[in-house]
């Protein structure tokens, strides 16, 4: 079927096709530079357009979905009230559920950060002999780094999440955290599956597709000698880890291999199991806008003659939570509604933020793990305060983004450039007569007053955009000539009484 | 210090202020009525398949549908499959079931949702290594919405439990809906009162 | 906030308004100004222009430049105490004024102006109730712009994402003006992209959103954009006249105060 693979940078045989955009450059110690990034996507129409309809159209069945719960409102609320009391008493919760799944026959692991995520993870690999591992998509193993470093101690990973499987394939990150390969087209899985797993070169039919991964994969489900899962939440009352998927790759992967791992964040803890009739009706609504996900799986405890392993990790968490503004970020459940309401990751696309997580939430919790690297990210926004609205926790996205911004420059982590426009803006601003003097007509306003802008050397305002036309006069000098120092002027007309 | 320790003792220290822990109220007051239509509408938008009882005998129907598949297994008593289930087997081997056939624990009116456990199973990778998988599903084994069934005892006394809400299903590429994913590429309910 | 309507009648005082313009309005937009000050001149208000003011200092605190922005929130602060209530024709100011002035130390006056700075909608919709405007007549397809400050920071209206019942002020008082047909775009709540200083630091997502918004209101058969935030006005402006379109912009107040353009 597959003749010669082609590699990335070898001519494809429809030439003029739009190529998919890759992501911000890695910044190395710099800064990830989203605005760069973001202006290549945009410089994709196709692959743009495609984008911002399909995760907006995906924000439409959100709210279609919300409309049909009167108590929406209600169950976000709640949601939040629970998650707020949880990561309050997080350390007892903790301990209530290490105590609740050791009863069950679960092994618990505790991982301070990636590496040590990593290495726990590879040793329960060998202590068990297994050298291939299926797993279900999970971000923290992402965040983490996890595959990298298993591949390059030996272990054979496979995803078994189609978005994942895709881009796992093209050794590209996920761009999304609920659907990782949306910035592709067909056509693009097209080329990856052909050079990856053999299938017809230039055939796109997305059957095809979709089925060629099901066979291909599941040969190395039925084989592999470990099962990897995430979590969405866990509970402390039983114990029990609740994963949700709509392809059922998570019950295949914690299901047929006699080793089931689970990969979750200390902060996934609900109390108890009725909490979750308030999270599990939110999430898919807000993910998806599908009431469900197809499988909503509850392990409570390993099946006969199987073993079950969780890793609790922490990663930068426990830190967070001491964090004033930005604590309440580890409310999260990772559904993504933030990022397809965000005007502006729908036209950058995720992998223009450099990290696992991109979109509203992205900005508040990437800075948390390298403050410098992700310094910009809290530019990357207007601050309209869509994401904070469609948050099925309630988390105050766009007032954490506009947080951020201030340590940052706290932090003297703004571009010198931009720190010295607006010191020059806040001295001009603060002086009435250097003020007036600066905008006395209209033309001498360009030049002054979007002062922000002027430190730029490319005009980014008047690329894209006319400048705003002079008046003529000011209002300050209309006021002056028309108003000032008469008695009252006379008004054009009176409200009826 | 082990990093359990470490852990424990970070979030300790940075815990914030203690917040109450809400009641979660059931939301069920006047969405009692008619659960099996509600459940069919929510299920089949799912992209679930609603079979038909038989008159006289219920399961005529289905029995002529298993008629050409292959490997049937069954694990109700109402319908013979064409192999039993060895539970001493990986779950590995059923990946040539054709048609699985199991009872749910319960559904859930609300989201159109059957559950399903250990159980129900025998084993658990039945209900995804299966090309089709069918459910029948007692009209009074469903509850109103998810808060009724969070409460049902299942929860804490099976290892497994599962929401099956309709087949396996992706829009991974471009959006377009696929139905066998990974696992069953149809689900099919029989509303059929356990006997 | 808000004290009872016509409190000041009872005391025989006239309420006495100080006009904030902000500093785009002032250079770029000055109709904008004067239709604010006559419009409100029109309910026997006792209307003033301080004029030593600048701006409410939230270029540099969008910017995370909170240091640098403390001496224009004192001089906005100095300029306005004076006065019953200030009102401004720009969403995004009084959302700065209201929601995020805390550069500077929280003293009774600054926290009294904070309170009594109120956009124009919310002004004429919340403190005069005002019931008509029998001057106004816009004879013209009208797309409405919500500027997310307006929208979610100073709730002028409901946002599509809330499950919470419909309103929006300024609906309900363009709807009073004779002869104005509104058009819905697909997508009436999304950014138009300005942002403030995010219109220059990410120049290319900030004029694709522009574009798209314009073309939103053009598709559903808009003549006119009608906003409360100029500098959304601005930002649309710019983008539409670089593409050639045939879009108008206009400011709520200039309708309200009896514009026919």
């Amino acid at each position: 079927m597959n003749e010669t693979p082609h590699s990335p940078g070898e001519a494809r045989p429809r030439a003029a096709r739009e190529a998919q955009p890759k992501g911000a450059a890695d910044p190395g110690k710099g800064r990830v530079d989203h605005a760069e990034a973001a202006k290549r996507f945009i410089a994709a129409p196709e692959h743009l357009k495609f984008h911002d309809e399909r995760l907006w159209d995906i924000r439409m069945k959100r709210d279609r979905q919300m409309h049909a719960i009167p108590e929406w409102e209600e169950l976000r609320r709640l949601a939040s009230a629970i998650k707020d009391h949880t990561l309050s008493h997080l350390d007892t919760y903790l301990e209530q559920f290490e105590a609740a799944a050791k009863a069950n026959g679960v092994h618990v692991h505790w991982a301070k950060d990636g590496a040590e995520h990593n290495a726990i993870v590879l040793g329960l690999l060998r202590d068990h002999g297994a050298k291939t591992l299926i797993k279900s998509k999970s971000m923290l193993t992402e965040e983490c780094g996890m595959r990298q470093a298993l591949v390059e101690a030996g272990i054979e990973i496979t995803e078994t999440d189609l978005g994942e499987r895709i881009q796992q394939l093209d050794a590209e990150a996920p761009s999304h955290i609920v659907m990782p390969a949306v910035h592709k087209l067909r056509r693009d899985v097209s080329d990856v599956f052909a050079r990856t797993l053999g299938t017809e070169q230039g055939n796109d039919d997305i059957h095809y597709l979709a089925e060629s991964q099901r066979m291909t994969t599941r040969p190395l489900i039925l084989e592999a000698d470990a099962g990897m899962t995430g979590g969405n939440f866990i509970i402390a009352e039983t114990g029990a880890v609740v994963v949700c998927t709509n392809e059922g790759n998570a019950d295949l992967s914690a299901n047929t291999p006699k080793l089931h791992i689970v990969s979750v964040g200390i902060e996934k803890l609900l109390p108890r199991t009725s909490d979750l009739g308030v999270f599990i009706r939110l999430l898919s609504r807000s993910a998806l806008g599908s009431p469900i996900t197809q499988y909503t799986s509850h392990f409570r405890s390993p099946r006969a003659g199987a073993e079950m392993h969780i890793v609790l990790v922490d990663n930068g968490r426990s830190t967070r939570l001491g964090m004033p503004e930005f604590w309440t970020s580890l409310k999260c459940i990772r559904c993504g509604a933030c990022m397809n309401t965000c005007p502006v990751y729908r036209r950058s696309g995720g992998l223009s933020y450099g990290f696992t997580y991109a979109g509203p939430i992205g900005l508040v919790i990437d800075p948390t793990f390298d403050k410098h690297k992700f310094s910009s990210l809290p530019f990357a926004s207007t601050l309209n305060g869509s994401c904070t609205n469609v948050c099925p926790v309630k988390i105050n996205l766009h007032e954490q983004i506009y947080a951020w911004r201030a340590v940052m420059a706290e932090n003297h982590e703004l571009p010198f450039a931009k720190k010295t426009a607006m010191a020059a803006a806040g001295a001009l601003l603060a002086s009435p007569r250097l003020f007036r003097a600066a905008i006395a007509t209209a033309d001498q306003a360009l030049l002054s007053l979007p002062r922000f802008a002027q430190y730029n050397a490319l005009n980014a305002w008047g690329k894209g955009r006319e400048n705003p036309r002079g008046a003529g006069q000011t209002f300050h000098a209309w006021w002056a000539k028309n108003r000032a120092g008469k008695a009252k002027a006379a008004a054009p007309g009176k409200q009826p009484s | 210090m082990s990093s359990r320790d470490t852990i424990l003792n970070a979030v300790r220290a940075n815990r914030p202020a203690p917040v109450d822990l809400p009641d979660v109220p059931l939301f069920g007051e006047g969405r009692d009525d008619d659960l099996l239509g509600r459940f069919f509408t929510a299920f089949k938008l799912m992209g679930g398949t609603v079979l038909e009882l038989g008159d006289g005998d219920p399961v005529a129907p289905l029995r002529a549908r298993l008629g050409s598949a292959g490997v049937v297994v069954s694990r109700v008593p109402e319908i013979a499959g064409t192999r039993d289930l060895d539970l001493t087997l990986p779950p590995s081997s059923l990946a040539d079931v054709d048609i699985a056939i199991v009872r749910a624990a319960f559904g859930v009116a609300e989201t159109g949702s059957i559950a399903l456990s250990e159980r129900e199973l025998g084993v658990n990778t039945l209900a995804y290594l299966a090309q089709h998988l069918i459910v029948l599903l007692d009209p009074a084994d469903i509850v109103i919405n998810l808060h009724h069934a969070y409460r049902r005892p299942e929860f804490a006394r099976s290892r497994y439990l599962v929401f099956h809400t309709g087949p396996s299903a992706t829009a991974d590429i471009e959006g377009v809906l696929i139905h066998g994913a990974q696992g069953v590429r149809s689900l099919s309910i029989l509303p059929l009162p356990r006997e | 906030m808000a004290r009872d309507m016509n409190w000041w009648d009872l005391t025989g005082n006239t309420m006495r308004v100080g006009l904030f313009v902000p500093c785009y309005i002032d250079a770029f937009f000055p109709r904008v100004g004067i239709a604010t000050l006559e419009l409100l001149e029109r309910f026997d208000l006792d209307v003033d222009y301080p004029f030593d003011q600048t701006c409410c200092g939230q270029p540099m605190a969008n910017s995370g430049c909170q240091a640098e922005a403390a001496a224009t929130e004192r001089l906005f602060v100095a300029n306005f105490r004076d006065y019953d209530y200030v009102v401004c024709p720009s969403g995004s100011c009084v959302h700065h004024v209201r929601s995020k002035f805390d550069a500077i130390e929280q003293t009774p006056d600054v926290t009294a102006v904070r309170s009594k700075t109120f956009e124009l909608v919310e002004f004429l919709h919340d403190i005069l109730k005002v019931e008509a405007f029998p001057w106004a007549s816009f004879p013209h397809k009208v797309g409405l712009h919500n500027g997310c400050g307006s929208l979610r920071g100073l709730h002028h209206a409901r946002p599509s994402e809330l499950n919470e019942p419909f309103f929006s002020k300024p609906l309900d008082l363009l709807q009073k003006v004779d002869g104005i047909e509104f058009v819905t775009p697909t997508r009436p709540d999304e950014c138009c992209g300005f942002g403030g200083t995010f219109s220059v630091f990410e120049e290319a997502v900030s004029v694709k959103m522009g574009q798209d918004k314009v073309a939103d209101h053009t598709k559903a058969g808009a003549d006119y954009i009608v906003s409360a935030d100029t500098s959304c006005l601005m930002h649309q402006q710019g983008c539409a006249e670089r593409d050639g379109s045939k879009m108008k912009f206009i400011h709520i107040a200039e309708v309200l105060n009896g514009a026919r353009q």
